[in-house]
Order: C-alpha cells, then structure tokens, then sequence
C-alpha cells in the first residue's frame, strides 16, 4: 500500500476532501480489467479520467496507451488529442501527435457528413416520416461518434417529431438519455427517463433496467442519493452488461450499497437492501461492499470502516463517484457514530475510538459537531471521557416554554395595542410629517 | 381689553369651580395676545401675587406669555426664573393646566432648554417629572414631554429616574412622532442600565411602528436594534409582517456596515469580528456605538462558552480556550466566573484539575417564589387580555369598521379560515 494510500487511512475519512486535488495511488487497480467492462465513448472518458486522477506513472501511462489506441480505432479526433495531449511524448514515437492522420480523419468525416446531410435534405423534401427520423438519428450517430455532442443531441431531439411507435419513441429516449450522460445535463436525463417509462407499452425488462440504472445515475450526480439508492436497488439483474456504454453492473452494485448506507435507516437497510434479492445478483459481484454492508447492518463500525478505506483509492477513479465520495464517507461515518450510541446510556469514549479506530481526541471533537447539529441527544464529560445520554427534564421543559410562551405573548398584545393606536391617530390626522 | 391688574383680580377671583374656570379661561383666552405680549416684561412680578397650586390657568398664561419672548429669557437667565417655573410645574393642579395643554408644554419647552444652556440638565428632572404626570390623563398616554423628560435623564446620566417613568406601559399616542423619540431615547436609557431585553422592546416598536416615510430617528434606532440583538440572542431577528413596507425595503440600505456586522457575528469567530470592528472604528464613532459595540464583542465570547454547555458536561480550561479562541486558560476562567456569577450559565469550577464542570438549570419550578412569580404574571395576562378583548369589541361595534365589513361582504365573503385568530407560534 503506498504512501497516498496509508496516509488516507490515518488521516481518517477527513482527508477524503482534500484528496480531491491530490493525485491517488492505486497500484492495486488492473487497468484493463477495468476498462474491457465498458464500450464506447465512456471507455475513453474514464481511461482519461484515471490518468489524470492517478498517482501512479506507471498506471497513467497505461491508461493513456488505451485510451490513444481506443480513441484511434474508433477514429474519434476529439479523444485522440486530448491523449495525445496528455501523453506528451512519454510513450515513444507510435504515440506522438499524428497530425496527418488527424487531418484525414476528418476530411473522411466532412465528406461523409456531407453525405448524410444530403440524404437528409432529400428525406425532407420527400416528407416521409421513418425515412426523416432515420436520417437524423443517423446524423445524431455520426456526431457522437465524433465527439461532437451538443450537434448529437441535437439531432436526437429533432427525430422526436417524426417518432410514430412507441418503440421510436423510447430509442429517442435512450439516445438522448446516453448524450445528456456525457454531457453532464442530468435534468435531461431525469426528463427522457420518465418520459420513456411512461410509453403506453410494456418495455422490455432490459431497459427498463437500463432506465432505472441512468435514473440512479442522475440523482447521485444531483446529490439525491437517497432517491439514487433507491433507483439503483430497483434496477434489475437483467442490465447485465447491455448498458456497457453507461454503466457495469459492479458500478450499480457499488453506487447503490453507498447510497443506501448513507441515506437509508435500519428498516429500509434491512428491507430493501440485504433482503432484496434482486439486488444480492449485483452484490455478489463487488463481495468487499456486500461484506461492509453486511458489517454495517451488524454493527461491526470498525471492519465497516475498514473496508470503506480499502476500498476508497479506487473508488476516487470512478468518473461519477469521484465528487460525492466525500459526502457519502461522511454521512456513512456519522450514521455510523449516531447508531453506535443510541443503545447506551453512558459510552467510554476510549472503547469507542478503539472500535471507529480513531484517537479520542478527533471522536470528542466529532461528537461535539453531532451533538451541536442536534444528531445525537448526549453530552461529554471531557474529564473523565465518557459521553453520557441525555433526556430532556419535560417537567421543567414545560414549565420554562410556559413562561416564556406568557412573557412573548404580553410583549406581542402590548406592541400590537400600541401600534392599532398609532394607526388610529394616523388616520385622523394623515400625514404627521 | 383690561390691564394686566384687572386680569390678576380675575384670575385670583375665578380660580374657585369648575364654572369659574371655564369663564376665566374664556376671559384669559380674550387677553391673551397682544395684550399680554405687551406687558410681558412687567409681568413678573404679578406673578408673585398669585398662587401657583390655586391659580394655575391664570399662572400659566401669565408665565407662557412672559418665557414667550426670547428678550425675557435672556434679561433673566439663569437664577430665579428657573426656580419659578420649576417651583410651578411642581405645585400646580393638573385639572387647571390641563385646560390648556399647548401653553403647559411651551413652558416645560423652556424649561429644558434653559437647563441645557446652563449645562445642568439635572436640575430639569424633578419639575420636568411631576409635569409628565401632571398632563398626562392617564398613566398609558404617552405625552411629548416624555421624550425631552427622558432626553434630561440620559444627559444626566440619572437613568433610575427616567425608569420611573419608563415603567408604565404606554397605549395611547396623540402624536405618533413622540413616538419615535420616546422608544430612541426610553432604549438609551435601558441600555445604560444594562436592562437589554426590555431596550429590545423599545426599539422593536420604534423600527416596527407605521410610517409613511423614514426618519432619522427609526434609522439611528434600528442601527442599536441590530446591536442590541447581538448581545442579547446573538442574532437579528428578521422584520415581522407588520412592519411598515418603507422600514422594510429601506431601513437596511441606510445601516448597511450594522448589517455586515451582525453577519461577521453569526460566523462565530472572534478575531474576525474584532478586525471587523477595527476597521470600522471611525463610523461607529460617529454614530456613537462604539460603547455598544465593544459589549457586542464581548458578548461573542459568552456565547460561545454557553453553547459548549449544551455539549459537554465537563471540559477543561484549555479546551474551552482553544474552543472559544482565547488565549490562555487563565482567561477562560474568568470569563466562565463572570459569566457564572451574573447568573449566565450554572457551572462549578474546579482549579485542581483546570475542569469546569456544567451543571443544569438548578430551577425546579418547585419553590413558593417561582409560584407567586407564575401566579403575578397569570392575572397580568388576564388583564392585558381582557383589555384586548374590550378594544376589538369597540372596534366592532364602530361606525366605520361595520360600513367596511358591509361593503366588504357584498363584494366577497370571509371564511373564518381565511383569518388566523391566534399566530401558530402560540400552539
């Protein structure tokens, strides 16, 4: 384990913000592993996204190698340069800057462009309908292909109006649904998801697990995570890899287990998450966050946090995780804390740090946050350190809000009197002024 | 028109009934004017032959006449005039005076700024007091006195003697711009008494009262309303519905380093609000805050030691130094000693070990005190609440309400869910 690695898990979770700029070793990390789950474009992306993110040199320029020959095959001008930018001559002669090849690349791709545009003009002028949309969802094709994705989306948007199944109607979706992904637009993608899933037809169970899983997707990037988990848990195990283009089934797996652990309660943990057994098809597949899910349910905080650290370098290179890791450690961490002292009237702080694996010190200051933000109803005795349950005296509670309740309310009645007698004055004489 | 000796006969003459009176008044009003003026000078000492307790409306048209003109003023400054009109507004019967009330304040009106030019401010307390309650009808009418009364006290730094005053709760309000001065200045006075929940009261009605248009006053009055709220709950309550739409939309544009400050204030920290201060010296100089100012300053810190009381039950001297960014634990305990001796927080300090441990409210609402306390302020409320429902039965049974709810109800018609009887803040 690196240096980055260990100095994250001393840190505690705390450094998980700071890490954002940072680069992170992951070392354990098989790149090509990683990228054969996915197809397409997000292929690219996320190879990209991991060489800049990482740490490691010998990892970047891995990933930068196959990113270059990915891009290359796909004849993608756009993703091509930005390796080649990023590569910098580091990989030797094969993996400079082919400006030729570039150029080349995109004379075919004017010509072909034109081409199509062509066709499309002649579909238009004929105003046959299925021949219009094929046309533009073509050109949609051949935009995203080459990276030019608002031209893309907007072509997808324009086959709308020549959609006449509701099997059109849902391709238009998922198209505009992928472009919005890449885009980063994830309103839109909330959008087209409904407007999929509210055809008059019965849609085939893998898009509706496919709508489901980019549903999810948009509401972790939104920060929804509870409306997330929810989403992800009810995608079904037919997604497979059909949506390699978005999405793998360990990423649904993975977004799903942190959600829930930061968003869901016990009850809904238990029910909708380790009873659910359409969900233990994609668990099985990342058994390190089925394990820590389990723990968490079993109250096993330390080995819990254990497995989140381990898990966490890696996690940093997931493209849309990467922002919201922090926040979920977080509320993981705090809910982890508040279910710990619920049971117990008086809690030594010392076992607790032990069992968080934390110093005393960074628990009380932890604590005090909680007890500030009113999470936990308790108070510390810093002397002995010991935290100690506290319940509200009612009798007195009640007695002071009567009091206070009576002194607010003469305060009010007497300023209210007042100002009904100005207002009465003002009316017999106007303007006092 | 008579002489000023025939006048005098009269006023020793009719000063008996009521009847008496009225036809002296009649007769004083017809001599008033230029006769008078032109015997001011002289009418001094006529004024010896009268009595002030007995002859007051006649005393009183003499007297205003004379302090009328500024010559008069000047020839006697200082010495035996003042006495005079003190010694007046003492003795003199309220009915009498209150037969001419405008006269009564010109004199009171001199009264004050003689004091003040002879920079003895403390010699216009007493008579200007027992004016106060002489022309007042009742003890809830506030009268214009009010305000130059309470100004005297502040300039004399008697602030126990303008409470006397300030104590009575005031209803009625002839002229809504003694208002102002009277809250401005009635919040001065608590102030320096240290009494700030009651000062809050005071501006709360001044900033919230209804106005057409700003004035000077409201704004200087809302500048210690926001300081005032720091110190006692740490934050600015935002407008009540029923305050006027031109407070609302300008009284912040005028106070705009006021309002910065109170957002310093909510960051907690005190070093920020202490270069804050600093580099605003000047203007809050101006305003003459800074005394304010200061105590907002040292208020952060009482602040913040109470909230750790609702976190921790003990906590060391060095913890709450750190915690509350002061600078040795020496100085935390004398901020938690004071603080626990002006009754702030309820704590014991235990210097073997530098803890300080948090105690709760050792309140039980058991004891015979706490009893009579909840007892006094039930009958008050029934009081204040039986005064309120007479005053929205006259409404209701007033001529121009009844032709508004008429007209009203031809045009639309009232749910009683459309008015909330009670504010949900009292559920």
């Amino acid at each position: 384990v690196s240096a980055a690695a260990a100095a994250a898990v001393t840190n505690g979770l705390g450094g998980g913000e700071q890490a954002a700029a940072a680069p992170v070793s992951a070392d354990q990390l098989d790149v090509e592993a990683y990228a054969a789950q996915y197809s397409g474009r997000t292929r690219v992306a996320r190879l990209l996204f991991i060489a800049e993110r990482c740490g490691v040199e010998a990892i970047q320029l891995e990933a930068l190698r196959m990113a270059h020959d990915e891009a290359r095959a796909r004849e993608d001008t756009v993703l091509y340069l930005d390796a080649v930018l990023k590569i910098n001559s580091r990989l030797g002669p094969r993996y400079r800057h082919d400006q030729a090849w570039v150029d080349s690349v995109n004379r075919r791709a004017e010509q072909r462009k034109e081409k199509l545009e062509t066709e499309l003009n002649g579909y238009r002028t004929n105003l046959i309908k299925e021949s219009i949309r094929m046309g533009y969802n073509d050109i949609g094709d051949f935009f995203y292909a080459h990276g030019h994705l608002s031209e893309a989306f907007k072509s997808y948007i324009r086959t709308r109006d020549y959609c006449t199944t509701s099997k059109h109607i849902v391709q238009m979706c998922m198209h505009v649904i992928l472009v919005s992904i890449e885009l980063g637009q994830f309103a839109h993608v909330t959008n087209y998801v409904s407007k999929a899933e509210q055809t008059p037809d019965t849609l085939d169970a893998v898009i509706v697990a496919k709508l489901r899983a980019a549903a999810g997707l948009a509401n972790l990037e939104t920060k929804k995570y509870k409306l997330a988990a929810r989403k992800f848990l009810e995608t079904g195990p037919e997604l497979g890899s059909n949506y390699s283009e978005v999405i793998a089934p360990q990423d649904v797996a993975v977004y799903g287990a942190l959600c829930a652990l930061a968003s869901f309660d016990r009850s809904e943990l238990k029910s909708k998450v380790i009873d659910n057994i359409n969900f233990r098809n994609f668990l099985e597949l990342v058994p390190e966050v089925r394990e820590l899910v389990n723990d968490f349910y079993a109250s096993r905080y330390g080995s819990c946090l254990e497995h989140l650290e381990k898990l966490k370098p890696n996690l940093l290179l997931d493209i849309h995780l990467r922002e919201h890791l922090g926040t979920l450690y977080n509320d993981i961490r705090h809910k982890a804390i508040i279910q710990y002292t619920l049971p117990f009237i008086s809690v030594d702080l010392n076992t607790m740090a032990s069992a968080f694996k934390s110093s005393v010190s960074m628990l009380e200051k932890e604590l005090a946050a909680l007890i500030t933000e009113n999470k936990i109803q308790a108070r510390i005795d810093s002397h002995n350190k010991i935290l100690y349950a506290r319940h509200a005296d009612q009798r007195n509670a009640t007695f002071q809000r009567a009091l206070q309740t009576g002194n607010e309310f003469e305060r009010d009645i007497k300023a209210m009197l007042l100002r009904a007698n100005l207002i009465k004055h003002d009316f017999n004489q106007k303007n006092w002024l | 028109m008579e002489s000023v000796e025939a006048l005098v006969a009269h006023i020793q003459g009719l000063s008996g009934s009521a009847d008496e009176l009225a036809q002296l008044h009649g007769l004083l009003k017809q001599a008033d004017g230029d006769a008078l003026r032109a015997h001011s000078a002289g009418l001094l000492p006529f004024l010896s032959h009268l009595h002030p307790g007995a002859h007051s409306l006649g005393y009183l048209y003499l007297l205003d006449s004379f302090v009328s003109s500024s010559a008069n003023l000047r020839a006697h400054a200082g010495g035996d005039l003042l006495v005079t009109v003190a010694d007046f507004l003492t003795s003199c019967s309220a009915d009498q005076i209150r037969m001419a009330p405008d006269k009564f304040l010109n004199v009171c009106r001199v009264l004050k700024n003689e004091v003040m030019q002879l920079n003895a401010p403390i010699r216009g307390i007493a008579p200007l007091r027992a004016a106060v309650r002489k022309i007042q009808t009742s003890s809830e009418q506030l009268t214009p006195l009010h305000a130059e009364y309470l100004m005297l006290c502040l300039l004399a730094k008697q602030y126990k003697a303008g409470l006397s005053v300030l104590e009575d709760d005031i209803f009625e309000v002839d002229q809504p711009k003694d208002l102002f001065l009277y809250c401005y200045y009635g919040a001065m006075i608590y102030i320096g008494l240290k009494k700030f929940r009651k000062a809050l009261e005071l501006l709360h009605n001044a900033v919230t009262a209804p106005m057409s248009s700003l004035n000077a006053i409201t704004v200087e009055a809302y500048k210690k309303y926001v300081l005032v709220s720091l110190i006692q709950s740490g934050q600015v309550p935002s407008f009540p519905k029923y305050t006027s739409s031109t407070a609302q939309r300008n009284l912040k544009n005028h106070t705009q380093i006021y309002v910065d400050l109170s957002t310093c204030y909510g960051t907690g920290s005190y070093s920020d609000l202490e270069t804050f201060i600093q580099s605003n010296a000047e203007a809050f100089q101006t305003d003459n805050n800074f005394g304010l100012v200061k105590q907002v300053l040292s208020s952060m810190y009482k602040r913040n030691i109470q909230r750790l009381t609702q976190t921790y039950l003990t906590l060391s001297l060095e913890d709450i130094a750190s915690s509350v960014q002061l600078n040795t634990p020496k100085e935390a305990e004398m901020h938690v000693l004071r603080m626990i001796e002006d009754g702030e927080i309820h704590a014991t300090i235990n210097q073997k070990d530098g803890m300080v441990s948090f105690n709760e409210d050792p309140e039980q609402y058991k004891s015979s005190e706490m009893v009579e306390h909840i007892d006094s302020s039930i009958q008050r409320l029934m009081a204040l609440s039986k005064k309120l429902t007479s005053i929205d039965q006259n409404i209701s049974c007033d001529h121009a309400f009844l032709m508004k709810v008429q007209s009203g109800r031809e045009r639309a018609r009232f749910d009683y869910d459309d008015f909330d009887s009670v504010p949900h803040k009292y559920f």
